[in-house]
């Protein structure tokens, strides 16, 4: 525990609702450092394909798709070819489904730690969720090569249309994370009482992958449901993240505004949510 | 300015039992509960049953009234028997858990050593492991950087340090772990029975480093079921019983009173109906005790002194064959010996089939037979290559106290679970010594 020198710590019951003591998260950000360094070093340690899998994964989910909804890869929503378009759609995607896997099951993993020493326990979700970012990064670098390729080859007469908005590209990803850690912090906290999170978990990535336009265009969603439909986060993120790399044509608008409405909603309640059970963390894990 | 380290006031801790033995709540249950909630508040109200949900028996006070103060640069001890509220008073200071009432003022940066190695992982190497479970103990990755080397040097694996602790032997994980967080310099200590575990060798060199600790003038709390090294590394103690403090005196006080008050009691293991399977009939085991040289069950023996073991069990039938015994292990679980009641071979004749009734089988482990330290007792009731009717290989739990025994002038752990007196005789030669080429 870090607490300045003379300082005076008081330990008390907390009633009502807690303050988010952001103070010592500032303090243990090392500590987060480290744990997400654990869980990118041990995730591809005794395999034999080790990092390869952070390519694999996706590259086989594309070809799947596009052998299924993609009709061979002639078809192209927005002008891009199908495969381009799904792997797009994918990268955040998977990007949020790993960190609701990962994060979501993080609490009851490190029991071992909670248990035994003291520290926010909020550094342990958001680790868990940072460490899909390299995956991410992986696969972007696909995505990019993908795209030059069929740039030069003229595939299904692609070319490639870098427009200004790829600047925009980071808040995408960022808007990305903080929808998968605001999830993450309510399904990590109830996983710790509730063990049916464990089984919600890979019904609600796979729902979520058929809520969200990675197999399809958002444009194809009719225009009454637009605003519902944007009610899931991951819409504005997949949709922009298009937009900024692809330059399609559904660029930010009230659909966006929504999302990042609904993502901020979600984590500002998910941090009091988490803070209210972690009281009792080590008690009930 | 206040010299104080630590103050708490009235401390107190409820925990729902059951905990661990309870199903996880579900969902299900939790909407279940909420949709019956008005009809449960309606029907309690009018008919003043003492229903479930206002039935406080389901919770439990592992700590309750707990006021005292530490002052900076004293090193206090803290013994009670198990349960008595020590783990949850030291997990309440550390942080780990928050106290249902009361409060705590703390003075200074706290370091737990609640258990060694807390976040090691076993893929990851010995260097990358000091750095995460420094992180995870608090420290700056500066700080663990500077300190590095001299980590790895108490741990004695240099030649290791770039291999994954999976592979390293039992001793030197613990090693490791122990140096990480002996070297992580809080103002406060809280320790709890790390000596429990590893070698003698280790639980040297962890009582070495304790002592140095408490003699740079910081702070220490220690918990042990260890009273000699109680008694060598604190000058006061407090004595916990039934989550209430009762005592508080110089060490030496404090351990007598702890041991005259049979407050060290439990000594007892008792198995309930629903605790024993069918498939154990027509044997039914009822307790397993061990008392002191007074007839006292106890959970601190004195290994200078006899121990009475003693089973009890009721027949629903005759058995034929039937012997009962006892295992002795170490915390280790290294075995030191197995006994059964009809070893002796009259008495093996004279229960050759044992009719049904109410027993209790009694054997006497000698004095000075058992080194100090933690034991478990195991219970077995079998025919031999028939049937095994019972078993439980933790049944019992006690601790041995050495004081008195043989070489106690050395202040070290000895090695080996047995510690006899034997007799020595020194005998000076009367012949010069002749060296052959």
């Amino acid at each position: 525990m870090i607490t300045k020198k003379d300082e005076v710590l008081f330990l008390r019951p907390t009633r009502g609702l807690a303050a988010l003591n952001l103070r010592d998260l500032w303090v243990y950000r090392e500590l987060i450092y480290f744990l997400t360094w654990r869980d990118i070093l041990v995730r591809y340690k005794q395999t034999l394909l080790g990092a390869a899998w952070a390519v694999l994964v996706p590259v086989l989910q594309m070809v799947v798709f596009t052998l299924l909804f993609g009709e061979g890869g002639k078809s192209a929503p927005d002008g891009i070819p199908y495969p381009i378009f799904s792997f797009a759609g994918l990268l955040p995607w998977n990007l949020f489904a790993k960190a609701l896997g990962d994060a979501g099951r993080s609490l009851v993993m490190n029991r071992s730690m909670i248990t035994k020493v003291y520290f926010p326990r909020v550094v342990i979700p958001i680790a868990s969720v940072l460490g899909g970012v390299l995956d991410f990064a992986i696969a972007f670098l696909v995505l990019l090569v993908m795209m030059v390729y069929y740039s030069i080859n003229q595939v299904g007469g692609y070319r490639l249309n870098l427009t200004p908005a790829i600047w925009t590209l980071p808040l995408f990803l960022l808007l990305a994370l903080v929808t998968a850690l605001g999830v993450s912090l309510w399904l990590s906290a109830m996983y710790v009482i509730y063990r049916d999170v464990g089984h919600i978990l890979p019904f609600l990535t796979q729902l979520g992958l058929f809520a969200t336009p990675i197999i399809y265009a958002s444009s194809r969603v009719p225009a009454k449901w637009q605003i519902v439909y944007a009610l899931n986060p991951m819409v504005g993120v997949v949709d922009g993240f298009r937009w900024a790399l692809l330059g399609t044509q559904n660029g930010p608008g009230l659909m966006l505004i929504v999302s990042v409405g609904v993502a901020v909603v979600v984590l500002i309640t998910g941090m009091f949510y988490f803070r209210h059970m972690e009281r009792t963390f080590a008690d009930e894990i | 300015m206040t010299d104080l380290a630590i103050r708490t006031e009235q401390l107190g801790k409820q925990y729902r039992i059951g905990q661990t033995t309870e199903r996880y709540r579900t969902l299900r249950d939790t909407l279940a509960n909420a949709a019956t909630l008005p009809w449960r508040v309606l029907r309690s109200t009018f008919k003043r049953s003492n229903h479930q949900m206002f039935k406080p028996a389901n919770r439990i006070w592992a700590l309750r009234d707990v006021s005292f103060e530490v002052r900076k640069g004293q090193v206090l001890g803290i013994i009670g028997r198990n349960g008595a509220g020590k783990s949850t008073l030291l997990k309440i200071l550390s942080r780990v858990t928050e106290p249902t009432e009361g409060y705590a003022e703390i003075r200074g940066r706290v370091g737990s050593l609640l258990e060694v190695g807390t976040g090691f992982h076993p893929e990851l190497t010995g260097r990358e492991n000091i750095y995460l479970n420094g992180a995870i103990l608090g420290m700056k990755r500066a700080e663990i950087e500077r300190k590095f080397d001299e980590i790895v040097a108490f741990a004695e694996i240099e030649q290791f340090i770039d291999t994954p602790v999976k592979r390293y032997s039992s001793g030197m994980y613990l090693r490791l772990a122990f140096a990480v967080a002996a070297h992580l310099e809080p103002e406060i200590l809280v320790v709890d029975e790390i000596l429990a575990v590893g070698d003698a060798e280790f639980q040297r060199k962890c009582l070495g480093k304790m002592s140095d600790v408490a003699q740079e003038g910081r702070t220490v709390l220690f918990v042990s079921h260890n009273m000699s090294a109680i008694l060598r590394l604190t000058e006061e103690a407090i004595v916990l019983d039934k989550g209430r403090l009762v005592y508080r005196a110089p060490t030496s006080q404090a351990i007598d009173y702890y041991m005259a008050t049979g407050l060290s009691q439990a000594g007892e293991r008792t198995w309930g109906s629903d605790q024993i399977p069918a498939s154990t009939a027509p044997f039914c085991p009822i307790a397993l005790r061990v008392r002191n040289s007074q007839g006292l069950k106890v959970d601190v023996l004195r290994s200078v002194e006899p121990i009475t073991v003693e089973v009890e069990y009721a027949l629903a039938s005759s058995i034929s064959g039937l012997r009962v015994g006892i295992y002795l292990m170490t915390m280790r679980g290294e075995y030191v010996f197995t006994s059964f009641d009809t070893d002796n071979p009259q008495e093996y004749e004279r229960f050759g089939v044992r009719p049904a009734g109410h027993y209790v089988s009694r054997c006497v482990i000698p004095a000075n037979l058992l080194n100090e330290g933690r034991y478990v007792l195991a219970v077995n009731a079998s025919a031999f290559r028939i049937k095994r009717y019972f078993q439980d290989e933790n049944a019992l739990v006690f601790n041995l106290d050495g004081t008195g025994a043989p070489g106690k002038q050395w202040p070290e752990a000895r090695l080996g679970p047995i510690r006899p007196v034997l007799e020595w005789q020194i005998n000076r030669v009367n012949e010069p010594v002749t060296v052959i080429n």
